[in-house]
């Protein structure tokens, strides 16, 4: 590991404060037997001159073998281009519908951004539909912009969704952990019963379950995870598949 | 809830914080220092009115609700402290054409009231993740009939002191960032109250600190 690293390797995995500053002595990177580094800085962290700044509180993370970013547990959606989100059509005006993602902006969807759809052949989108869709501009200075297709002009997933089921929102974070790949919640959850589960990175999460109660209880059982150990988690989960809760 | 007693010889009165206790705002906490409370909500980047827009960076609005009756001169006065100090400490230019919104409920007023909603607005701010480029404490420090300098009056303290003054101090090299005095001092006698809270401010930032670490805590 080189300087740029080790500044980083005490505080792996703690919390960290805005104002909390990492600097490298700029002579060991610029020494010629060292080659210089890349750093990619995630979320909540900033360059700032020699240094790296914090600028959110949270846990520093890192992923091999340069990206370092901040964990944090917060409400508020800023849109990221790439990411997927749940957003509800508030408006149809002309060729585009306005979609509230929870963002401090509507973002922007436009009528041929479905899979098959034409000048002709309009999607059926009505007003209060939830929509599953990703950003394809997403910066602070412009309006963002979803699309419900990928590059290959497919659905993949994406659309108008939810019939019945339930939508409510959770904190940033805990959408995060339920997107890891063979996140342990997911898996503690779906050993109780079967349900569907939509998940934006904007904070909104959908279920349905094959009865209202079972979604109620799904959704309830996402709620007080937030701020459980995996060991209280599991209790839990264990209490409610016997039917004793 | 974290809270931390004041060790023997220690001049600030008991403090404690609580974050994101409420549902609805983006970020809440509140603040306790001895008997005095706030409690801080924050909303945002969120929409902005039209009026109030800046094309390139954040519009920050603060609110100080008073424990009774409406909001008069001295709430204005102190939201404007707490506004610029907010604002030298945030990165708005990070979210332009929105808006934070901070509103600051007082729930007991027992002297040095401006610093504890300073220190639950940072708090709070925290609390929300918006992008900051340092931290902020508030340190209130009365000057009584003998020349003592007393950090974190209670309100029967100020009201028998000779001056008063508050602080906002920066985490990063502990200047003064906004001050707000009352009555008659000496410069020399300022200096050693801007000396005595920057003192007092380390301990506020290492509160903070074990606060953000039991919060995360859960999740590690």
């Amino acid at each position: 590991m080189d300087a740029v690293h080790s500044c980083f390797k005490d505080k792996l995995g703690q919390a960290v404060l805005p104002g909390d500053v990492f600097s490298f002595a700029v002579s060991a990177v610029e020494d010629s037997a060292v080659r210089a580094e890349k750093v990619i800085c995630g979320p909540g962290l900033r360059r700032n001159g020699d240094e790296i700044l914090v600028c959110k509180s949270g846990i520093l993370r890192h992923k091999a073998p340069n990206l370092y970013w901040i964990d944090s547990q917060q409400k508020r959606y800023v849109p990221v281009k790439g990411e997927s989100v749940i957003g509800i059509v508030t408006a149809k005006s002309g060729d585009i519908f306005k979609v509230d993602v929870g963002s401090s902006e509507q973002a922007s969807l436009s009528y041929l951004a479905f899979e098959g759809a034409t000048k002709r052949n309009r999607p059926n989108v009505q007003v209060g539909d939830l929509v599953y869709s990703q950003f394809i501009i997403a910066n602070k200075d412009m309006e963002p912009e979803l699309v419900c297709i990928d590059s290959c002009g497919r659905a993949n997933g994406m659309g108008v969704f939810g019939a019945d089921g339930l939508l409510f929102k959770v904190s940033l974070g805990l959408v995060r952990r339920l997107l890891v790949p063979q996140s342990e919640i997911v898996k503690d959850l779906e050993k109780i019963f079967p349900f569907e589960m939509v998940v934006g990175m904007n904070g909104r999460v959908w279920v349905k379950a094959k009865t209202v109660q079972q979604t109620l209880i799904v959704a309830n059982l996402l709620d007080s995870c937030e701020n459980m150990t995996a060991q209280q988690r599991q209790t839990l989960f264990k209490r409610v598949a016997e039917g004793s809760l | 809830f974290v809270e931390e007693r004041s060790g023997v010889g220690s001049v600030l009165r008991e403090y404690g914080s609580e974050q994101n206790l409420l549902s609805k705002p983006d970020g809440s906490a509140s603040f306790i220092q001895g008997d005095t409370s706030v409690l801080a909500g924050v909303y945002g980047p969120a929409e902005v009115k039209v009026s109030k827009e800046i094309y390139d960076r954040a519009t920050l609005e603060v609110v100080i609700q008073p424990k009774v009756g409406m909001a008069s001169v001295r709430e204005r006065a102190r939201e404007q402290c707490v506004r610029e100090t907010c604002e030298a400490a945030l990165l708005s230019t990070l979210h332009p054409r929105s808006s934070f919104t901070l509103v600051l409920q007082e729930v007991h007023d027992d002297g040095s009231l401006l610093s504890c909603c300073l220190n639950a607005a940072c708090m709070a701010l925290m609390d929300a993740g918006l992008p900051m480029g340092r931290l902020f404490c508030g340190v209130t420090c009365a000057i009584d009939a003998e020349s003592q300098i007393i950090t974190d009056p209670t309100a029967q303290q100020e009201k028998e002191s000779r001056a008063l003054m508050t602080f906002a101090i920066d985490s990063k090299d502990c200047s003064v960032m906004m001050s707000l005095t009352k009555g008659s001092f000496s410069v020399k006698e300022l200096q050693q109250c801007i000396a005595v809270s920057q003192k007092a401010s380390e301990r506020i930032f290492q509160f903070y600190r074990d606060s953000v670490q039991r919060r995360y805590s859960k999740i590690l």
